[in-house]
């Protein structure tokens, strides 16, 4: 085996990132736009992959596709290996106590809907409590209305304040014998905040419910331990972990999952299939209809090896003193405002200048070689909270630098200048 | 290499930040609302037509240095016109951004300055979205989208 960084891994705990070495690992850092070093900055909507996924993919195809779980053929058996090995990299990486609690989708998205329709559909009843809350990405809102509008079960939505944080009181007040399930983020994509999600889940388990979180935006940026977290439900996406698109997990606990009928129909999740009756497969497969996404399944193996092989304290560590790097100079830039500012925050600086439209300033940036995002961030109700159409996020990786955070406060000067302020 | 100073003009940025007939004509004859939800761009378009000529054209809302300039020199440019002028003027614009229409047009006048805004694939629609606008309101539509 390759190894999977170039770090020495048993190196002590804790010193700074040897991040330029780090940088040489994504092929793509390298690259130049509109003639000038890309500043990538956008790592909340997709991060760069690493030359060791990129491989790892491509060796899959190269030397051993197949089809898995149905071949008695040397590569069907080898790429299901994969495919299971890549699993069980999962379940450690979340310390989840079974490989049956890893469901693999194709992202956050379906792993929310796919709890949505099968929990939510067979266990909400009307009258039934969905609580949710104020800074949701649209992908955690949307299946929750759909499957009320089905059952007749009521979403109920706790407010956040000015900084972006959850207002916990009312969370406390919302929560009653009626909540069936509690879906939040872990990590805000839009404000950055850290949610208290240990308060939450302590909350919602005493009050009878269960607790999905939303883990897109946490994953790669600090361990989630789901039995420390004591969570039902925990979803993630592995594009925004270094991984391939198309591929992400959903945890669940072994009992709920087993309680819970299949979400997609079709090969792979059935034992045996007549006309009268079809006997549903084992878990995790329940959950897994049709071929699924082999080569991103074996890649998101790899990136989880990359990552913990780097080292997630140590990356999120150099993350948040990027992030107070950028907040600093950003407080220092005339008309300059920050949405998001929660005392728990995660790598993510979202923010709108005076009279300059966030998607003038995206464009600007742009020409500069640096890479935000810009818009309502998927969180429409977030922008309606603050009252503005749109703001500018800029979103940071372990790979990210000083010089490249310096490099985007000159950029927001050179917008300043275009528009004369 | 593009130029910044190519898209953001001074013509452009003017008008940006002080947008020219940026009110609601009371009275207006014609009105439509135009989204583009990529951006969140809105705009209400009012125009007063008499005997086929528009006689005064305004808008209000929120959007981008180009949508909100491109707004603001289209109510220029379309008032006085007749309708079909309005449908020519539009067609020329459309072409100007899309389809490598002629910037030197003298038809088209101030307008060129947008021009280059078609080295730049994800603003187009921002200055179109007024003219989707216009063309919505004199159709008797109430609203128009950019998608
Ligand atoms: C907080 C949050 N939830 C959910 C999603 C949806 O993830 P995906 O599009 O990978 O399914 C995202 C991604 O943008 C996100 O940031």
């Amino acid at each position: 085996m390759t190894r999977a960084v170039s770090i020495d891994v048993t190196r002590p705990a804790a010193p700074a990132l040897p991040v330029e070495k780090l940088r040489a690992d994504f092929p793509i850092l390298d690259a130049r736009v509109h003639g000038r070093p890309l500043v990538y900055l956008d790592n909340a909507a997709t991060t760069q992959k690493p030359r060791i996924v990129i491989d790892t993919v491509r060796r899959y195809y190269e030397e051993i596709n197949a089809n898995i779980h149905r071949g008695i053929h040397a590569l069907s058996e080898l790429a299901t290996q994969e495919y299971e090995q890549a699993r069980e990299k999962v379940r450690r990486f979340l310390n989840a106590r079974s490989t049956r609690e890893i469901i693999f989708t194709r992202g956050t998205t379906e792993s929310i809907n796919l709890v949505a329709s099968s929990f939510g559909g067979s266990r909400l009843k009307h009258g039934d409590e969905i609580l949710i809350s104020g800074m949701e990405h649209h992908s955690n809102i949307v299946p929750w209305q759909l499957i009320a509008e089905q059952t007749g079960a009521v979403l109920k939505v706790v407010p956040i304040d000015d900084r972006g944080e959850l207002i916990m009181e009312e969370f406390h007040r919302l929560l009653s014998s009626r909540t069936t399930i509690v879906a939040v983020a872990h990590v805000s994509n839009a404000l950055g905040t850290v949610n208290p999600v240990e308060e939450i889940i302590r909350a919602a388990h005493a009050a009878g419910a269960v607790v999905l979180l939303d883990g897109a935006q946490a994953a790669a940026h600090m361990p989630v331990d789901v039995q420390a977290l004591n969570c039902d439900f925990y979803a993630f996406s592995g594009h925004k972990l270094y991984a391939p698109t198309g591929i992400g997990v959903l945890y669940g606990r072994e009992a709920l999952l087993e309680a819970m009928p299949p979400y997609q129909g079709g090969g792979d999740m059935i034992k045996a299939v007549s006309f009268e009756k079809t006997i549903y497969n084992d878990l995790p497969y329940k959950f897994e209809a049709g071929t699924p996404n082999i080569a991103g399944t074996i890649g998101l193996g790899a990136a989880i090896d990359y990552v913990q092989a780097v080292g997630l304290p140590a990356m999120g560590a150099h993350e948040l003193e990027l992030l107070a790097h950028a907040t600093a100079r950003a407080l220092a830039v005339p008309g300059l405002r920050i949405i998001g500012t929660a005392r728990n925050k995660a790598s993510v600086l979202s923010f709108v200048l005076d009279g300059i439209h966030p998607h003038d300033i995206g464009t600007i940036l742009d020409h500069e070689g640096v890479a935000i995002r810009t818009g309502h961030h998927c969180a429409m109700p977030v922008m309606t909270r603050y009252g503005l159409p749109a703001t500018a996020r800029a979103s940071f990786a372990f790979y990210n630098t000083r010089a490249e955070v310096d490099a985007l406060i000159a950029a927001i000067e050179t917008v300043r200048e275009v528009f004369r302020q | 290499m593009m130029d910044l100073n190519d898209l953001y003009r001074e013509v452009i940025v003017d008008h940006n930040r002080s947008p020219r007939n940026f009110r609601r004509i009371d009275g207006a004859t014609h009105t439509a609302d135009g989204y583009n939800p990529l951006c969140g761009d809105r705009l209400t378009l009012s125009m007063k037509l008499e005997d086929g000529v528009i006689r005064d054209v305004a808008f209000e809302g929120s959007g981008c240095a180009i949508s909100t300039a491109s707004a603001s020199l289209m109510t220029e440019s379309l008032k006085g016109r007749t309708v079909a002028e309005a449908e020519t003027l539009f067609d020329k614009f459309h072409r100007l951004l899309t389809a490598g229409g002629d910037e030197n047009d003298p038809a088209l006048g101030k307008l060129a300055v947008l021009a280059g805004v078609r080295q730049y694939p994800a603003r187009i629609k921002c200055a179109i979205l007024c003219w989707h606008a216009a063309r919505a309101a004199l159709h008797g539509d109430k609203s128009a989208t950019t998608e």
